[in-house]
């Protein structure tokens, strides 16, 4: 059974470390990692900041429980979900997740799965900050963003 | 039990939590938001697309059909935005 590694952070996020500690315990000779980072985007300088407000305690709880299905269902060596709250300037990783598996179609899948279900189950919301640090509007959640998760077909 | 609002909903009651006593007649998620949308102008603003609301008891997704009476924490919250 492979591990699951799960961290929300409040302070700078940094892609290779955490990939690096996601795979403690594992046979780092034998495997393949497939990682995914999502940056904060300006919107053609529109936006300064992303305001990220969370759910303690569920936020993980939920991270852990898709980490968990992932790792079961795509046969992971281990799995990385890092999410970032708090303010999250331009150019800055809000979240990275890492899939470590024994071939690399299963790594590339599970890096999909998992940021399908982060998306509409883990319990983060964004607000806009805008130019000159003004508070903006919450971002909105999309339709597509529910369709990713469908169409994994998972029940429960 | 425990309420406690997140994100838009959080704002617009003016509340992050509160502490309420159920009156007999709510048994699941969505009884739960229909009542509290009866306690003031905050309330009914903040959970008037209903349909949208997202509910968590004791820290787990549940419908709104759910019996929500013996979780000790019940959430309400936006669709999520993370990612």
């Amino acid at each position: 059974m492979g591990k699951s590694f799960v961290s929300v952070l409040d302070d700078v996020l940094e892609p290779a470390a955490w990939i690096h500690e996601g795979a403690p315990g594992c046979d780092m000779d034998q495997g393949a990692i497939a990682a995914f980072c999502g940056v904060c985007r300006s919107e053609n300088g529109r936006i300064e900041a992303l305001e990220l407000e969370h759910y303690p305690g569920m936020a993980e709880a939920e991270m852990t429980r898709i980490a968990d299905i992932a790792v079961d269902r795509f046969d992971l060596l281990s799995v990385l979900v890092v999410h970032r709250t708090g303010v999250v300037p331009v150019g800055e990783p809000i979240v990275v997740v890492a899939a470590h598996s024994l071939h690399r179609d299963a790594a590339f899948d599970a890096v999909r799965f998992l940021m399908d279900y982060v998306k509409t189950d883990a319990p983060f919301w964004k607000r806009e900050v805008l130019a000159g640090g003004v508070r903006g509007p919450w971002v909105e959640a999309k339709d597509s963003d529910n369709v990713a998760r469908e169409t994994w077909a998972l029940t429960g | 039990m425990k309420l406690r609002y997140f994100a838009w909903v959080r704002e617009r009651i003016g509340l992050a939590e509160e502490e309420v006593e159920l009156p007999d007649d709510v048994v699941t998620a969505g009884d739960l938001i229909g009542w509290l949308k009866g306690r003031g102008d905050n309330y009914a603003h903040a959970l008037e697309q209903d349909r949208h609301i997202r509910a968590a008891a004791d820290q787990h997704h549940v419908p709104h059909d759910t019996d929500v009476r013996a979780a000790s924490e019940v959430a309400l919250f936006p669709p999520m935005t993370g990612g």
